[in-house]
């Protein structure tokens, strides 16, 4: 009976591929881009602003909300956080990633790789808030700051306009270390998975043709791992940008664009302009998938 | 130096190399000479990739000294090396074409771009390739690339010029070609190439001299028709081509020592008599046990008196394949020429 099945499905090829493809597709069709669909629907719609309630009619008036000053300042704080965790997040990553591809023991590998996505067995929340207590006025940063005489430095930091706070754990500097630190693994595994399909044998060659260890980095390592750089930032790029827990637990009255979306959609209840503050996000990836394709980091895959 | 007709090119003194345990390469002393073709021959595992490897600078000796041209260089990284690699997988660079990648050498070394994009027309003129500057690696085929990767060795003017198995990737057909065209560049660029192969055939055709390696040591370095003619010993014997290898009391029977000798299938006659002086001559009684028939020739396996199989060929050059065929199980008197028998060292 089961040698019968199999038969009947070895001879449909496209049967099968049909019932392999059809939950995703289903998925992927339904939930997800539907959901999208929703959004961009309701982004198209507005309050009414004696009433709140929403008036199914197509209008801009909620997409021109969006470039008030204010809400122009929560994109490009937001969108300037992403940039500076994406690329800290690159320069952390990179070295890191490369001593994993290139150097470590299999045995050691399989244990830097385990020891980089551990974190993300836990709940994002629990971390977050350990965070908070680690940056915490009275927290284990602090004394450890307090103990090397450099509560001098980090006043100093803190005292900043833009980047400071009363705290660490109260300040856009607090946010960034989080921030950095959450979206770590998303960054390393992409570039270590890149260096590992370059060969040894390129690294060998450009050595002995004569260029010397950092002319090897610059003209063949660099160019290779590009694109896993790339698919790296936009993980870094778009979790920053879409994220609010975060801004809601270390941030200070300054917005980011997901702490917006969450209050316009709960208490206010202004559905319409949650939807059109995220398609800014939205729009804002597309175009740096653009540009990312525009740089030839997708000519590799 | 002492010898005055040639310079040693590359010259290797007690070169140990040790992976942990494992002796990848012990104690081996080498010398090959400026211009020479020279070939590392054994199978996988004899060391011969590792003693490449050590010469451009990969891996460094654990024990004993390399040097290049009188120069120690022991422990030289490979960009301070005048030498360049042609890789078993190519190597080429993906993300460059392949002008750019013919060029690297020149571009790292800081060429001007006038005199890099000649010296490329230069070369890929020599490698039959005139006209690709622009196209990518992955647009090539096997062939092309192997070109590619050679025209970028070569644009360097290094003075040792290492190529790890370079047609081990080709079809048969190519890679004879390639044979020829290697042999043929050689010749015109003057440089030396050490060549490494696991093909006894490759070794020979290209050849000025070969060395035979076996468990991380030289067996024998000879020229192609030393190797072949007067195998050292049993593994180079059984490596490089076939033989028999006869031993004990058979041998003193036939050769009058219980030494062992190596004997070519192709020297031993197969019922004609041999027009030699009958002092010459050894022969022997046998019954055909085997026969396969290849097309051009035709491999017996023999029984001796004696109880020993020797392997005979002969050309099929009247027999057609059912004459052929028939012969097994008949009786057959075997002759060859005394000066065919091979007595290995030890």
């Amino acid at each position: 009976m089961l040698n019968r099945i199999s038969t009947y499905f070895y001879q449909r090829p496209k049967l099968v591929l049909a019932l392999f493809l059809t939950p995703p597709l289903l998925y992927m069709g339904v939930v997800y881009l539907g959901s999208l669909f929703a959004l961009l629907i309701n982004s198209f719609y507005a309050i009414d602003d004696f009433t709140g309630l929403i008036i199914r009619e197509f209008t801009l008036k909620t997409y021109a909300q969006i470039f008030t000053p204010a809400n122009r300042e929560i994109f490009m704080r937001t969108a300037g956080m992403a940039a500076a965790v994406t690329i800290a997040d690159a320069l952390i990553a990179f070295p890191l990633a490369y001593y994993i591809a290139k150097f470590a023991s299999p045995r050691l590998k399989t244990w830097l790789v385990i020891a980089v996505t551990i974190p993300l067995w836990s709940s994002y929340l629990v971390r977050v808030y350990a965070w908070k207590l680690i940056l915490a006025k009275e927290g284990i940063l602090s004394w450890f700051i307090n103990l090397l005489h450099l509560d001098g430095p980090l006043d100093w930091l803190l005292s900043l306009p833009g980047i400071g706070g009363s705290s660490l754990s109260l300040s856009p500097i607090g946010m960034f270390i989080v921030f950095m630190y959450i979206w770590l693994p998303y960054m390393i595994i992409p570039i270590q998975t890149a260096l590992e399909r370059v060969p040894a044998s390129l690294l060998e060659a450009s050595s002995d043709l004569g260029a010397k260890p950092l002319q090897t980095f610059r003209t063949v390592i660099l160019p290779l791992a590009f694109p896993g750089v790339v698919a790296g930032s936009i993980f870094t790029f778009s979790l920053t940008l879409g994220d609010f827990i975060v801004p809601l637990t270390l941030g200070n009255s300054k917005f980011f664009i997901g702490q917006a979306v969450y209050s316009y959609q709960g208490t206010a209840g202004n559905i319409p302009l949650a939807a059109a503050m995220t398609m800014g996000p939205v729009t804002i990836m597309i175009v740096y998938l653009l540009i990312a394709r525009r740089l030839g980091a997708f000519d590799a895959l | 130096m002492t010898n005055n007709s040639s310079t040693t090119a590359v010259r290797f003194n007690k070169v140990s190399r040790y992976f942990g345990e494992v002796k990848a390469v012990d104690q081996v002393d080498l010398d090959i000479q400026d211009g020479e073709f020279f070939s590392m021959l054994g199978p996988s595992g004899s060391g011969k990739t590792t003693c490449l490897r050590m010469i451009a600078g990969f891996d460094r000796p654990t024990a004993g000294s390399i040097h290049l041209y009188g120069q120690d260089v022991s422990n030289l990284p490979p960009y301070e090396r005048n030498v360049n690699t042609v890789f078993q997988d190519y190597a080429l660079f993906p993300h460059m074409n392949v002008g750019e990648n013919i060029a690297y050498g020149l571009m790292v070394k800081k060429v001007s771009k006038e005199e890099r994009a000649k010296r490329v027309d230069e070369m890929l003129e020599l490698v039959q390739l005139a006209g690709y500057a622009g196209r990518k690696p992955s647009q090539l085929s096997g062939g092309q690339r192997q070109r590619v990767a050679l025209a970028r060795a070569l644009i360097n003017h290094p003075k040792v010029l290492l190529l790890d198995e370079p047609l081990g990737a080709l079809d048969l057909k190519l890679r004879q070609q390639m044979q020829v065209e290697l042999k043929a560049i050689q010749k015109r660029v003057g440089i030396t190439f050490i060549f490494v192969t696991h093909d006894q055939e490759e070794a020979i055709t290209m050849s000025d001299r070969i060395a035979v390696f076996s468990q991380g040591g030289i067996e024998q370095v000879g020229s192609p028709l030393e190797i072949y003619e007067k195998p050292a010993s049993a593994f180079v014997a059984g490596f490089v081509g076939t033989s028999n290898l006869i031993s004990g009391e058979v041998a003193r029977r036939l050769a009058g020592s219980e030494n062992t000798f190596s004997l070519r299938p192709e020297k031993i006659h197969l019922g004609a008599t041999l027009e030699a002086s009958p002092k010459d001559v050894i022969s022997v009684d046998g019954v055909v046990r085997d026969v396969i028939y290849l097309g051009l020739y035709t491999r017996y396996l023999v029984e001796i008196e004696g109880g020993i199989d020797l392997v005979v060929v002969e050309q099929n050059l009247k027999t057609t394949s059912m004459d052929v065929l028939s012969a097994k199980g008949r009786k057959v008197k075997l002759s060859w020429h005394r000066d065919h028998i091979n007595p290995l060292g030890g």
